[in-house]
């Protein structure tokens, strides 16, 4: 087993899935080997594709998906149901695409990876069900490049599927057509957001495009287009074949956002990975299956979804990991894969590392995210080598305030506005420690002198 | 119609802009970048931001980008509110983060947005104290310098080139703060609109290379409203002028023809005026003395002098000299003995061209109307060579589908990249029947290529499809058949269909082909358009004075019918073989010429008498839109170089006619002789009424060419007089050679030498003289239209040549016209000439086959008049039998001659 295997490793045993309460997991072989064509079909996969395909229309597919309201487990939270209800079909428009999100780049986020490399099938028999859904003429899964490994996989159970007749012309005798191809990404972070996602897939430069108009409206080539994260779709089959009840149920009491999740612990924790869990499970209960700090190391802070999330203290660990609850702390659920912040970690370092990543995969459209963000980098590097000036902080709080929702072009600079935003809110001291005290003498220079470079 | 409310006063506004246009229309100064009228909303600056409210209840409101937002009837919004003014200077903070703040030595400074926009927005003090990133450089041609470390990425510049103007060598490489625009590698800009880029570039990334070796602000150039002679279209211009010289040609804003954007022949082919080689004085040419120059008395009299002993003198016009300059020569030599100047193939065609725009039955649609035509049929043009503007503008039309798909999903036609992302290559369909390949060909439906008279037999197809009554093409194929049969029902079909042809391949079948058409649209009942291209600036205004053409000026000198000739502004070597030129020349006694060039006639003629360019003069021409437009002195050339004596052809010939009456020259203005003309030709009586007379005044004042900041007034002329004189009067024209005068852009009005509004000094000012972006100007937009269609519409002509066959051993000549070389007076401007292709002979690659020729071989094209031996490219396009010759090259080589063509033997390799 690789050390890269090891990374994304799932914490519970076969023994201990079952389907009712593990629909993503319960497929996944003890072994971390692909779980392929022969093996799903055996443990009843596909078998919701014939159950609904043709027995159901559209429509109600789209009802129980509604009912369900699985969150989009991509990070934006946006109930999968209502965007398929949104996307425009019907006899007077052009049959598009469905698009499967798996260009997977979120900083400490790696549960895609997991569902991509070892159970394929499922991920294919929920876009062949959101491909039915939506009258989609054909399927793409966009995966990240370095996922080879995924690759692999997809590459092999696209074949299978469509040796089989789950792909193809006429799906299990319901006359419905639909097919599937790979698309490796190129290695771009902003592939992640939808509608630069799609620019990419159609050779273009991968720009976010202004909504409205929505992907549901026009999206790839300017046809209606779905576009769903990895374990959103992968949640699909076992909606429709046990119901939205049921999956609402999966929670229990803990959250009122229904399923499971995959959650996962990066960062300082004694065991790092991968656990399917009822949604609304708490971070406290993430860090103690993850056996706690490591080497007696104390909690500081920690990320709740990724690297575009908010930073939280260790008194919000006994919060449910759901939309809503983490939305309320000014932070997001995100992806829902904890990094935890040890108290010996600087966390004007750790800030300033994020930054330079977020900086760097900005696409260069918008002017706040472009020009902005570089320049948060250097600010912080300045603190970070001790030749930060006065107003430097308040300089970094207006930036991470300007590049807030609404006034970017999407998603990404406010994203990485969050964990600046919060880590100046709660470890402000040691932004402070990084600002030069000149001497009584020392005139701090006013104008543009300074050769400290980025 | 829709009311908003802009920090809480109501304003009626066109709810579907966008609410920066309506702000924007409404005088509001609100900073943008990457938003242009021309094209669209793509929310990428961030710098139109203000504040927006849901309702009267709302007090918090939020931040949106004006440009992206509908202005729906009851938004609420405010520009004053402090977030927003904050968030709005925060942008110019960020785009001046890399900006090198070398105004001083930028080329953009003083007509540059991204000054207007900083100062507007009140960013003054640089608080990035981090090094900058730079860029790299490239050669981009002749025409356009290159400055990338001074890029705000706003990209506009790839916007325009490629989504707008088709071009595909320009783009944006790379990502985050390190974005480049630029070309794959170092070269020449392919796009024949690329100087628009120094104007489209908010700040100076793109600037003119032309301008920039005698570099001067805008605010220090004296500007006048000007017409662009570069072609028939008529594109309004504003050229700059310091020291005696024109610096740089700006687009002028006019609402119905050229609006935001001009081609690179009309922006860089100006330095013709400036050539060092101009006649200046006088020149006699006797036989046995030396070149004498002379002064205006003596000139007037030693011509008057020639005349009078003359028994006949014939008077030789010209279609790229102004209506009053030919209707002078007109006057002086009498009706009888007037000549358009015109070789008679062209002058045949500008008269069946001008006959149909009245009896075709369709109108001729100006060249933003041209953008609202949804199918369009192209008849032996390549417009992007013969008339760019027109070309540009039919990319637009066909682009347009576009904007109607996404409209009708909601999408409204100023978020750009929604809109292309929508419909995709959804196109009108426009199909392009020429020889070889045409600039438009990335955008049609359907690319013809076949001889002239097949495109003539198709065009007749065409017309017989729509309408049975016209007559029908006897012997056509049936791929022909059918092809015709589709155009006809697609133009049918459409809203708004038009047909464009003209005179390019001079072919009178093509032309009445085009005019069966319309006159079958017509009779069908469709709203359409007819579009006929001219050669040049006034051909279509000299025509209308119906006089003949060159041959029979020519004829009677060498038939000594006559025995003296006055040529105006015309070199008749460009325009018939040499040998008959030279016959004519040498029969007459008397050879008087007037140019601004100094030609080949020029310099064999007996008097010179140096004419005004369009730079030093005013007059009046016809586009190919039957659109009459005045051109307006841009400075006085005696005031920087007093031993000049330019004056305007029609002031010339008006003092040579008083002195040949041997009465005192008369003080003449251009309005008298304007009227003049009007009078004598009752079909251009209109245009006295193109552009205000002189006595024109705004608040009182006459109209100043110069900007209010022009500097260096009392020392420009130091080193010539240390007192300064007088700045020079003109009695011609509302316009003052000064600074004093009106300048502003509140007070409507038609002909504006430069744009400029307090705080607006780049071209972007031009919103603040429209009714509405990108509107029509409030003064209305200048010059008058003559030739409307009459209610008759005429009968069929049935005028269809038989089909074309390839000789054995012979070829048809086709000559192909040239954006960059193929005009008389660009095509002495040096960046023209740098910018021109090598001239090369096309072929077909079978023929070339046949002959055994390679690319690059040297071949010998020979026709009965004349040979000539060029560079063989193989064109895969051109359909074989034709050999496709370079406009420009060789007068004798016409359309439709007959040419044999060989390998030219060893040694015989002469460069073009």
């Amino acid at each position: 087993m690789t050390a890269n295997r090891y990374r994304c490793r799932l914490h519970q045993a076969a023994h201990e899935r079952r389907l009712e309460m593990h629909p993503l997991t319960w497929w996944l072989r003890d072994d971390g080997e692909r779980v392929g064509l022969d093996e799903y079909v055996a443990k009843d996969g596909y078998a919701v594709v014939r159950q609904v395909l043709g027995y159901q229309r559209p429509d109600e597919v789209i009802e129980t998906l509604k009912a369900a309201n699985i969150r989009g487990r991509g990070g934006g939270g946006f109930s999968a149901g209502v965007k398929w209800g949104l996307t425009l079909k019907g006899e007077d428009m052009p049959r598009g695409y469905l698009v499967c999100n798996a260009d997977e780049m979120e900083p400490g986020t790696f549960k895609d990876r997991l569902l991509l490399e070892q159970a394929p099938h499922l991920l294919l028999e929920g876009m062949i069900l959101g491909g039915y859904a939506n009258d989609s003429c054909f399927g793409y899964i966009f995966l990240r490049g370095e996922y080879v490994t995924a690759a692999r996989a997809i590459t092999r159970a696209i074949e299978e599927a469509r040796a089989a007749g789950w792909l193809g012309r006429d799906i299990a005798g319901s006359g419905f057509d639909f097919d599937i191809a790979l698309h490796t990404g190129a290695g771009r972070y902003i592939c992640g957001e939808e509608t630069a996602l799609i620019n990419s897939l159609e050779g273009q430069r991968a720009n976010p495009r202004a909504k409205p108009p929505f992907p549901g409206q026009s999206g790839a080539w300017g046809k209606p287009t779905v576009v769903n994260n990895v374990e959103t779709l992968c949640n699909v089959p076992a909606v429709l074949r046990f119901g939205a009840e049921w999956y609402q149920g999966l929670s229990g009491e803990r959250s009122g956002d229904g399923g499971t999740k995959l959650y996962g612990v990066s960062g300082k924790a004694h065991r790092t990975g991968l656990w399917e869990l009822p949604i609304g499970t708490t971070a406290g209960e993430l860090l103690d299956r993850a056996g706690g700090m490591r080497d007696g190391r104390s909690l500081k802070a920690w990320l709740p979804g990724g690297g575009s999330t908010g930073f939280l203290l260790p008194e919000h660990l006994d919060l449910a990991l759901d939309f809503d609850t983490i939305g309320k702390t000014g932070s997001r659920l995100g992806t829902g894969l904890i990094t935890l912040v040890a108290d010996d970690q600087s966390m004007v370092a750790l800030v300033r590392n994020l930054e330079k990543f977020f900086a760097r995969e900005s696409c260069g459209w918008c002017t706040p995210c472009r020009d902005g963000l570089p320049w948060t980098v250097k600010l912080l590097r300045a603190l970070e080598r001790g030749e930060g000036r006065p107003g430097d902080i308040e300089l970094l709080e207006e930036l991470a305030e300007d590049q807030g929702p609404g006034k970017t072009f999407c998603a990404h600079a406010p994203g990485a506005a969050m964990p600046l935003a919060s880590a100046i809110e709660y470890f402000r001291d040691e932004f402070e420690r990084g600002i030069a005290r000149p001497g009584k003498d020392d005139v701090v220079p006013d104008g543009p002198l300074s050769t400290s470079e980025a | 119609m829709a009311t908003i409310q802009v920090d809480g006063r109501s304003y009626e506004v066109d709810g579907k802009d966008n609410l920066l246009q309506a702000c924007l229309t409404l005088g509001f100064d609100l900073p943008y970048f990457c938003w242009h009228p021309a094209l669209g909303s793509v929310g990428a600056c961030r710098q139109c931001a203000v504040k927006q409210y849901r309702d009267a209840d709302d007090t918090q409101g939020a931040l949106v980008m004006a440009c992206m937002v509908p202005a729906a009837d009851g938004s609420r919004i405010s520009i004053e509110d402090e977030q927003a003014r904050e968030f709005r200077a925060s942008v110019i903070e960020w785009l001046m983060v890399h900006h090198p703040h070398d105004c001083p030595v930028c080329e953009e400074g003083g007509h540059c947005h991204l000054q207007d926009m900083t100062v507007m927005t009140g960013h003054s003090r640089r608080r990035y104290r981090f090094r900058k990133r730079t860029h790299r450089n490239q050669y981009l041609g002749p025409f356009i310098a290159h400055e990338m470390n001074r890029c705000i990425t706003c990209y506009r510049c790839v916007r325009f080139y490629r989504d707008y103007a088709g071009g595909e060598d320009l783009g944006a490489f790379g990502a985050n703060d390190n974005v480049y625009f630029g070309r794959h590698r170092e070269g020449v800009l392919e796009n024949e609109f690329s100087g628009n880029l120094t104007e489209v570039c908010p700040t100076g990334v793109f600037t003119d290379r032309t301008h920039s070796e005698r570099y001067t602000r805008k605010w220090d150039l004296q500007f006048a409203p000007s017409v662009c002679h570069q072609c028939s279209v008529g594109c309004n211009i504003s050229p700059g002028e310091r020291y005696g010289d024109i610096r740089r040609i700006e687009n002028r804003y006019h609402g119905e023809v050229n609006r935001f954007f001009l081609c690179d022949r009309g922006r860089f082919g100006y330095g013709y005026v400036n050539r060092d080689d101009r006649p200046r004085r006088p020149e006699w040419h006797g036989e046995t003395e030396e070149t004498v120059t002379l002064d205006v008395d003596e000139a007037l009299d030693r011509g008057a002098d020639a005349l009078r002993e003359a028994r006949r003198v014939i008077g030789i016009g010209s279609p790229r000299a102004s209506l009053e300059s030919n209707d002078q020569l007109r006057e002086l030599v009498g009706q009888a003995n007037f000549s358009t100047g015109i070789a008679e193939r062209e002058q045949v065609c500008l008269t069946r061209m001008r006959r149909l725009n009245r009896d075709a039955g369709l109108p001729t649609p100006t060249l933003r109307d041209v953008e609202s035509h949804d199918a369009i049929l192209v008849l032996g043009e390549d417009l992007i060579q013969s008339a760019a503007r027109l070309g540009l503008s039919v990319r637009q039309a066909v682009l347009a589908r576009r904007e109607r798909l996404a409209e009708a999903r909601g999408i409204p036609a100023w978020n750009a990249e929604a809109v292309m992302t929508l419909a995709q290559d959804a196109r009108h369909p426009l199909f392009v029947a020429y020889p070889t390949a045409t600039g438009l060909d990335d955008v049609a439906d359907r690319c013809l290529r076949q001889a002239p008279d097949d495109i003539a037999r198709l065009g007749f197809a065409v017309a017989h499809a729509i309408d049975v009554k016209a007559p029908a093409v006897e012997g056509i194929d049936e791929s022909t058949k059918a092809t015709a049969e589709h155009i006809a029902e697609t133009l049918l079909a459409a809203k708004r269909p038009l047909v464009i042809s003209g005179g390019s391949l001079e072919s009178t079948a093509i032309i009445e082909a085009s005019g069966n058409i319309a006159r079958a649209l017509a009779t069908r009942g469709r709203r359409g358009g007819l579009m006929l291209v001219r050669r040049e600036a006034n051909s279509t205004g000299v025509e209308l004075l119906g006089s003949r053409p060159l041959e029979w000026a020519l004829d009677e000198l060498t038939r000594g019918a006559a025995d003296a000739v006055v040529v105006l502004e015309n070199d008749l070597h460009q325009r018939l073989p040499s040998g008959r030129v030279e016959r004519a020349l040498s029969a007459a006694r008397t050879v008087i010429v007037l140019d601004h060039q100094r030609t080949s006639i020029w310099e064999r003629a007996d008097l010179g008498l140096p004419a005004a360019s369009f730079a030093e003069g005013d007059g009046t021409l016809v586009s190919l839109e039957g659109r009459a437009q005045r051109f307006f002195q841009v400075f006085e050339p005696r005031y920087h170089r007093p031993e000049t004596r330019i004056h305007q052809g029609w002031r010339w010939l008006q003092a040579l006619r008083a002195s040949l009456k041997r009465r005192a020259v008369p003080d003449v203005t251009l309005d008298a002789v304007t009227r003049d003309c009007a009078r004598h030709h009752p079909a251009l009586a209109g245009i006295v009424e193109a552009s205000p007379s002189a006595d024109q005044r705004v608040s009182g004042l006459k109209l100043a060419r110069q900007p209010h900041r022009y500097s260096g007034r009392t020392a420009m002329r130091a080193h010539l007089d240390v007192s300064e004189p007088r700045p020079p009067q003109d009695p011609d024209t509302p316009f003052t050679f000064s600074m004093e005068g009106y300048y502003g852009f509140d007070r409507p009005r038609r002909e504006v030498p430069f744009a400029w509004a307090p705080g607006w000094n780049s071209p972007q000012a031009w919103n603040k003289f429209t009714d509405e972006v990108g509107g029509h100007l409030r003064g209305g937009d200048p010059g008058v239209r003559l030739l409307e269609p009459t209610e008759d519409i005429g009968d069929y002509v049935n005028e269809i040549p038989p089909p074309f066959t390839s000789g054995v051993g012979e070829w048809q000549v086709v000559v192909l016209p040239r954006l960059f070389g193929g005009e008389e007076t660009s095509s002495r401007a040096t960046p023209i000439m740098a910018r021109a292709a090598a001239v090369r002979l096309h072929l077909s690659e079978e023929d070339a086959r046949r002959l055994e020729a390679e690319e690059g071989d040297t071949l010998v094209v020979e026709t009965s008049l004349t040979r000539l031996s060029l560079p063989l490219r193989v064109d895969t396009t051109l359909p074989s039998g034709l050999v496709g010759v370079p406009a420009g090259l060789e007068a004798a080589l016409v359309t439709g001659d007959r040419a044999w063509l060989s390998l030219a033997p060893e040694g015989e390799e002469e460069p073009p």
